[in-house]
Order: structure tokens, then sequence, then C-alpha cells
């Protein structure tokens, strides 16, 4: 990709986004001449397309904002009047502080964030180093079986975790670690491993193979190939992986539910997410606990996502199917 | 955590170590071994094996809790395809089919209809970065937070007279009809539900059909201009063709994903008000109501549906390349 012409349509999204990812500044394309859409929008309805525009994105950012407004508001505000008419109403930090120390009968939310962080972080490195190991060996290493081998990986990201969950959850109590960190980290690696594989392999097939034989020429095996020439060049990959793989652990629901057993009140290894949807049907229309709960634990993948925006499309766009 | 990253620490380094130990052609083997073996026993034991047990399990009658999943012994009754019988004779398990239709059916449409859309009016747009954010963030956000956030919306006050805090039903009472309970009521609750995941999927759809669309070359676009081409006419016939491929694509992903999500469902009424999934149907029946074969028999259903999205999918790229 050392020309700035744009990637070929023709391919499947995987191809595009590959060829994109490996230019350092591909996603916001500025382009001097219209694109199609563009001239499309502009040329027949300029200012209908700017009203339909903007009526999306306040359906699309109004429910959010709602209940933003609301986790400031005291109990009986939200009980009488809407959110939108919030500004005659004084504001109030009291629900976050209340949601945070445990209130009603609540266990603190600060725990479960701590959990949430303790689950998602060693799931997230795990399958990024055994994806980095298989996925170089896939596109650089010549064994036996290889392709056969890869194309399997590749077609285990169909299979929904559904199928395999249960029979896990059994085997992670035979061997004793039913229920803690270990039986979460251990199948949220493996749920993640296919797509980490198949992505970082296209990754690494990217890099130059002369580079390699450079590498090779000097003498260096492969361990010292994959840590000194190819790890380097591919961070951006595993960044992208390594924000995605963490979105999705820290908003998963069903490998906890079903790893801890479906009670966040006795599991104290619960994540925030089951704490959520625990609140969500105990606590019932409580919306001021509610909506605090909510954004605490909105809060950090949205930070993750607005900071690091740019790595994650590049994932999203590089990849697609999960679970 | 610093306990398990050590752990995995140490075996990541303790396989680098022992690979580079063997040098020359059958180093190359052990090489390849040492880098591809762990993740392939990993995916083995922790994806292929529970399958295919899986598979089995869904022959077999019994309890969760007293069954062993890994031996011989205990592990109920065969009792052959009486499970995936009960599929449709259970009560309520065909509502739960039809739903899922429903589910599989619109949100994949809508979501890509409403990203590719908005992705058109906004190319090229001033503030495009921001407006993309605006409608991406649902995304970051998990589906028990996202489902949270639309129950606010969806609120209902049962009683008509006094004031509806839900922003829905204080529109709706505003323009002087009865509040509705969206939630509460099948069939109406999965239509509710669905807009949830509708929300939260066309962030992807406008992300990936936006990078297509700008992808297009220019050359195309200057030709058809030549030709008098503009408006809705080249957007029907330069852009979508053009972006075919990447809305086949996002159109399978989120197929797939709706099938498998389970957490809007559980997260606002577990899907006791007539609107389960099929993946919610597949936690309840293997957990809450103790029927592991039923749940498993789901889990192969769902598995048996996801095939020939794929299958389409994979006959489509052939077509292309």
């Amino acid at each position: 990709m050392s020309t700035a012409t744009p990637p070929p349509v023709s391919g499947a999204v995987a191809d595009v986004a590959i060829g994109e990812a490996a230019r350092e500044d591909a996603l916001p394309t500025k382009r001097r001449r219209g694109s199609a859409a563009g001239n499309a929008a502009r040329s027949v309805t300029s200012p209908w397309a700017s009203v339909i525009a903007i009526v999306m994105a306040l359906a699309w950012t109004t429910p959010t904002f709602g209940l933003l407004v609301t986790s400031f508001r005291k109990q009986g505000d939200i009980q009488a009047t809407g959110w939108w008419q919030a500004l005659s109403t004084p504001f109030t930090l009291s629900n976050y502080s209340a949601v945070l120390s445990g209130a009603e009968g609540q266990p603190p939310l600060t725990d479960f964030i701590v959990n949430s962080f303790v689950i998602a972080i060693p799931a997230v490195m795990l399958p990024l180093f055994l994806a980095s190991l298989a996925a170089y060996a896939f596109a650089w290493i010549d064994f036996p079986f290889r392709n056969l081998l890869f194309v399997a990986v590749f077609a285990l990201q169909i299979v929904p975790l559904q199928i395999a969950l249960l029979p896990l959850v059994t085997m992670f109590q035979n061997i004793g670690i039913g229920g803690t960190y270990w039986s979460l980290w251990l199948s949220h690696s493996a749920f993640a491993l296919p797509l980490a594989v198949f992505l970082l392999h296209n990754f690494m097939k990217e890099i130059p193979a002369s580079l390699l034989e450079a590498a090779r020429v000097d003498g260096a095996g492969h361990v010292r190939i994959f840590f000194q020439v190819l790890l380097p060049l591919i961070t951006p990959a595993l960044a992208s992986f390594g924000i995605f793989q963490f979105l999705w652990v820290w908003n998963d629901l069903l490998v906890a539910i079903t790893m801890l057993g479906g009670n966040a009140g006795n599991g104290s290894n619960a994540p925030l997410t089951m704490v959520l949807n625990n609140i969500s049907g105990t606590l019932g229309n409580r919306w001021y606990l509610l909506s605090a709960a909510a954004f605490i634990s909105i809060a950090v993948p949205v930070a993750v996502f607005l900071s690091l925006q740019r790595y994650f499309v590049r994932g999203l766009l590089a990849g697609g199917t999960k679970g | 955590m610093v306990l398990g990253l050590a752990v995995f620490a140490v075996v990541f380094v303790g396989i680098l170590l022992f690979a580079s130990l063997f040098k020359g052609r059958v180093g190359e083997k052990v090489q390849a071994v040492a880098f591809v073996g762990p993740t392939l026993l990993f995916i083995s034991i922790a994806l292929i094996y529970p399958a295919i047990l899986t598979i089995r399990r869904a022959f077999y009658d019994g309890k969760f809790f007293d069954l062993n999943f890994g031996s011989v012994r205990s592990r109920g009754k065969f009792v052959g395809l009486e499970n995936f019988q009960l599929l449709w004779t259970t009560p309520g398990l065909p509502d739960v089919f039809r739903n899922t239709v429903f589910w599989v059916v619109l949100v994949p449409f809508l979501a890509t209809a409403f990203g590719l859309l908005y992705a058109t009016l906004i190319d090229r747009a001033r503030g495009e970065a921001v407006a993309k954010a605006l409608i991406f963030l649902p995304m970051a956000i998990s589906m028990v937070g996202a489902t949270l956030i639309w129950k606010f919306v969806y609120f209902y006050n049962g009683d008509p007279g006094s004031n509806q805090t839900g922003l829905l039903n204080a529109i709706i009472t505003k323009l002087g009809m009865d509040p509705v309970d969206f939630v509460g009521n099948a069939p109406g609750n999965t239509f509710a539900l669905i807009a949830i995941m509708i929300w939260i999927q066309a962030g992807f759809a406008m992300t990936v059909l936006s990078a297509a669309i700008k992808a297009i070359p220019d050359e195309i676009i200057e030709a058809a201009k030549l030709d008098g081409v503009s408006g809705v006419k080249m957007f029907r016939f330069v852009t979508l063709p053009s972006i075919r491929s990447s809305v086949i694509v996002v159109l399978t992903t989120i197929a797939i994903a709706t099938l498998k999500a389970f957490d809007i469902v559980q997260a606002s009424s577990g899907g006791k008000l007539g609107d389960s999934v099929l993946a919610n149907e597949f936690y309840n029946r293997s957990f809450v109501t103790q029927q592991p074969g039923l749940g498993a028999a789901i889990a192969i259903v769902i598995f048996l549906l996801v095939m020939p999205i794929i299958v389409f999918n994979v006959i489509q790229f052939r077509k292309d390349a």
C-alpha cells in the first residue's frame, strides 16, 4: 500500500480494511472531489438530507442523554416530571454516591468495577499472546496441514458460544475452578481465539516477505523474528484487537452469568454488567439508582471507545463476526 | 489478576524459550508446533470438545446439576429426538421461534438501512467525524446498559391521568393518545426490544458502509456524472452496486450477532413476557428451568440457523472474487 489510491471495492470489507489498516491514516480519508454518496445527497435534497441526518442523530443520542440527565436528578423529581423538565429542578450527585457505596441493600458498585477490570485485562492478554503466536506460524512458518488448520480455525468463528458454554461450565467445576476468575479468563479467551488468529494472521501477511528473509539471512530464528521484526510492526493490529476484545469482555453478560451461576449477590467475582442486570430486576423502577448505575457501567467502555476510536473502528472494519 | 497474568506470561515465555532451543529443519517443525500448538489445543479443549458434548447432550434427558458432561456415568436417559420435539410442543416455544424470526429479519435490514442512509447523508458533510461518533456510540455501551437506557424511554406510568416520565409516553399523551406499555405486552414488546438492537447495530453498519462508500473510485463517479447521472439515480446505479459486497457483509454480520444476542431480552424481562428469543431461551432452559437437553437442542438450532447465513456469505464472496 505505498500509493495513495483508494483500495479496490471489489473485495470484501475484510480485504478493503486490511489494505487500509496497513496505512497509518486510512480512515479519515480526505478527497478533493465528491464521492458518489455525497453527490447524491447534495444534488437532490440537500436541505432534506441535513434534516434527516439531524433527526437521526437526535434519535440516536436522546435516549442516552435522557438517562444521563436523570442520573443527576433527585428521586422525587424523577418520579414527578420528565427529564426534559430538569432545568427547573436542582441537580444532585447523591445517586452516584448511593450506588457506589451501596444503597438499599445493594452491594457497593466499586467492588464490581474492580471485578470487571480483573476479568477483562487477562481475558484480553491471553488470547492476544496465543493468537499472535499462532497467527505468526500460520503466516510465516511452513508446516504440514497449515492451510487446512487455518481454515478450520477460521471456520470456528461461526460456532455460537452457546453451543460450548454448558459443558465448559461443568468442565471448570470438575477441575475445581468453577465460579472463579479463571473460568471467565479461559472461556473468554477460547471464544476470542478464532477471530484473533484470523485477524492477526491477515495483518502479518501484509508485512513484506523481504523483511523476514533479511532477518533470516542475518541468522535470526522464528522466535527472534517474531519478537524483533513482527511484533513491533503489528502493534496497531494488536491494539485494535485488544480494544475490541476489551469492549466485548467488559460488556459481556452471558459468559459471566453462566460461569458464575446467575446470582450476582453471592458471586463476589461478578462483573458490572451482571450486577446491573440484577439491579434492573430487583430495583424495578427506582430510576435514581438505576440511571446512576447504568452510567457507571457505561463510562469505561465509552471512554475507551472515544479515546481509541481510530483503532477500534479499524478493528471493526477488519473483522466482522464475533461471539 | 496479577497471578493470572503472571501464569500466562510464564507459559508464553516458556513456549518461546522452548521453541528457540531447536535449530535447523527439525527446529522449524518444533517451532511451528510450539507456536500453533497452544492455540489449537486450547480451541480443541474449550471449543470443539464442549460443542461435541452439547450435540450429544441434546439427545439425553436429565437435570443440569446432577449431570456430568465429561463422563459416561450419570449422563441421563437417552431420549433420541425428544428434545427437538419439545422445541415445537412446549407451550411458548413456538412463540420464541416467531420472535426470533422477527429479530433476525428486522434488525439486519433496518440497522443496515439506517446505517446506509446516515452514511450517505453525512458523507463529506461538515463535522462528519462527530456526526459518526454520535451514531456509533451505542456500540460501546453494553446491551444491558442500552436496555436500561431504552427502558427509560419506554417507561410507562400505569395511571393515565398522571405525568408520564418516559419520553415516548410523554409524547404520545401530549398528542392526546393513551399511554402504551411498550415492554409489558406481547407481541408488541418484541418490536420495542428489536428497536434497541437496531439502535446498537446501526453504528456498525454506518461505519463499514461509510468506509466502502469512500473507497469507490473517483473515475466511476466522474464517468457517471458525464453521462448525466445524479442524485438518487447515482445512488441506485453507482453507489449501491459498488458497495454491494460490503452491504452483504454488514447484513450477515448483524444477522449472526442478532441470532446470538441474549442480553437485551434478559435485561428487559428475562423473556417472561412473551418476548423471548432463542438465545435467551437457551439460557432459560439450561439454567433456570433445568432442562439442559432442551437447552442443548436450542444451541444446535442456533448453530444450524447461523450456517446458511455464512454459506450465503461465502457464495457471495466467490462471485465477487
